[in-house]
């Protein structure tokens, strides 16, 4: 089936962790980050097709619902957290 | 050798203990005086920097996830769930019993099992404060029970009812043998938390749920910190009322849920009367967006249950190790192995050196000392003492939360203003100096001038 392609995947991971980098919260930020990466990484050995099909449906969801999150995390933006700014000593 | 007038303005200015030797009394009130008007609140400037949140078990950031399954019900599905004559009464309810099912998926309750209320602690006034009054009028609980549980005892007492208040041990579990010899027959109710919000330590409940059942006993539990962190069953664990707080999930605040069970049936009087929603239990529109954000966050808590604890865990331990290696005489408090990792409570043992003084200096972090319904009392909190800490390892004692949303650096960046800040203040501490010199403190007469 199409959806299931390993190009397609590639690309969805791609495009999750593009949108997931534009999260104005530094929380909401590197947990989405971590999450996508190690979700991928859980199921990097999936071969179930109706899983696989699962799968896809769900990580497109979340790409839409984190498109709509960070749209609004825009919009109510508030100042950095000092972890973000201070470099480690 | 110090002057005593030297040294006692100098630990009169630094710490505030309300101790009861006399010659400290004065000196030490009008030091903690002082230093209550230091933690002044204020609001953040503009361009200044948010401090790191590590105050997880106070309350959680919501999840993007749950801020979006609940936004459509704010704005275009807004009809009450509970009219029937037209589609958005239809939606709303629809949207309302999915929840429903989410809440009680994650506790392994049946739907009709659950109710929505406003938080955990109306959940805990249906449980204790309202409890069906039979013949049998003995409740037990611990001393380490949440205040809501335990104000709402006190309200009981003074209607006639007799209450227990178990101690705990010194590693904060309650003594199962110590609890069937409490158990009387005219018992109703046995209320005892899951995860303690303070110290985190995890309670033996299945234990005690079989125990009650045995006897014939109801038994409620407050799994508040629990739910979403620790698989829950409520059948396996044979519990009869469970509340649940919205909040400490990643939910919204302003809802929570009651499980209350059907087969055996318990009997709970109603707090609000009115239209009969909830099944007569609790009357009032219920509010969709916030129950649909409860829902959600159950959901997601539930799939992430294991992935989560696993981070926690890892954190949790990376916190601990790092803390305790780089500063002597630390004290985790709380049941080594019997506990959730991700709410740890560590007395640093800093000989008078209050935690004011700490959380003052580690204004870059967001940290507290026990509980937010606690924090304005300079008092240390109770739950320390119930498990028997010092006078001094229980003023000298702060909390780290550690959830969902904390990464690898924010604990680092802790760890490393932590013993910055405590070298620094240890330093400056002329009791620091006494203790290592090989005094004991305890035994030192201290005089008036």
């Amino acid at each position: 089936m199409a959806s299931c392609s390993r190009a397609q995947v590639i690309s969805l991971y791609r495009m999750l962790m593009k949108e997931s980098k534009k999260f104005p919260s530094y929380n909401y930020r590197t947990y989405a980050l971590r999450r996508v990466k190690d979700g991928f990484r859980e199921n990097l050995h999936v071969d179930n097709p109706k899983t696989l099909d699962m799968l896809i449906n769900q990580a497109r969801e979340n790409l839409a619902a984190i498109k709509r999150q960070v749209s609004i995390g825009h919009l109510y933006s508030a100042q950095k957290t000092i972890v973000e700014i201070e470099p480690h000593l | 050798m110090m002057n005593g007038t030297l040294s006692r303005k100098l630990l009169g200015s630094m710490c505030g203990i309300s101790s009861r030797r006399l010659s400290f009394a004065q000196s030490a009130v009008n030091a903690v005086q002082k230093q209550k008007e230091l933690i002044k609140s204020r609001e953040l400037e503009k361009d200044e920097l948010r401090p790191l949140y590590m105050d997880f078990q106070a309350t959680t950031p919501m999840d993007p996830r749950v801020l979006d399954a609940m936004l459509p019900y704010q704005v275009n599905y807004y009809g009450n769930p509970h009219s029937r004559t037209h589609a958005y009464g239809w939606e709303s309810e629809t949207a309302m019993e999915k929840a429903r099912k989410q809440v009680a998926d994650l506790i392994g309750a049946d739907p009709r099992e659950t109710v929505f209320t406003s938080g955990a602690t109306e959940s805990q006034q249906y449980c204790v404060a309202r409890f069906y009054k039979a013949k049998k009028t003995h409740i037990i609980t611990t001393q380490t029970e949440h205040k809501c549980v335990l104000d709402s005892c006190r309200i009981l007492e003074a209607e006639g009812f007799e209450v227990t208040y178990l101690p705990v041990k010194n590693n904060g579990l309650i003594d199962l043998k110590q609890l069937q010899e409490t158990i009387r027959p005219d018992t109703s109710l046995v209320s005892i938390m899951t995860v303690n919000n303070e110290i985190g330590v995890k309670q033996p409940i299945k234990e005690i749920g079989h125990l009650c059942r045995s006897k014939n006993v109801f038994f409620h539990t407050d799994a508040a910190q629990a739910v979403g962190k620790i698989p829950i069953n409520v059948n396996d664990w044979k519990v009869d009322l469970m509340s649940i707080s919205g909040h400490k999930i990643s939910g919204p605040k302003g809802v929570g849920a009651l499980y209350v069970r059907r087969r055996p049936r318990v009997r709970i009087e109603p707090l609000q009367n009115g239209g009969g929603q909830e099944r007569g239990l609790r009357s009032g529109t219920v509010p969709t967006p916030l129950v649909v954000g409860l829902g959600a966050a159950c959901e997601i808590a539930q799939q992430e249950l294991e992935y989560d604890h696993k981070c926690v865990t890892v954190l949790a331990n990376r916190l601990v190790q790092k803390i305790v290696s780089e500063i002597p005489d630390v004290v985790k408090n709380g049941d080594p192995d019997q506990r959730y990792p991700g709410k740890i409570r560590l007395s640093n043992c800093l000989f008078f050196l209050k935690w004011e003084s700490l959380l003052m200096a580690l204004k870059d972090v967001a940290l507290s000392s026990g509980s937010a319904c606690t924090s304005a009392s300079l008092e240390p909190s109770y739950v320390l003492r119930a498990i028997g800490a010092d006078e001094d390892l229980a003023h000298s004692s702060i909390r780290f939360g550690i959830g969902r949303f904390t990464t690898e650096e924010d604990v680092d960046y802790t760890v490393e203003k932590c013993i910055q800040q405590v070298k620094r203040l240890r330093e400056m501490s002329p009791l620091w100096e006494m203790v290592q010199e090989g005094i004991d403190l305890k035994s030192i007469k201290w005089t008036q001038h």
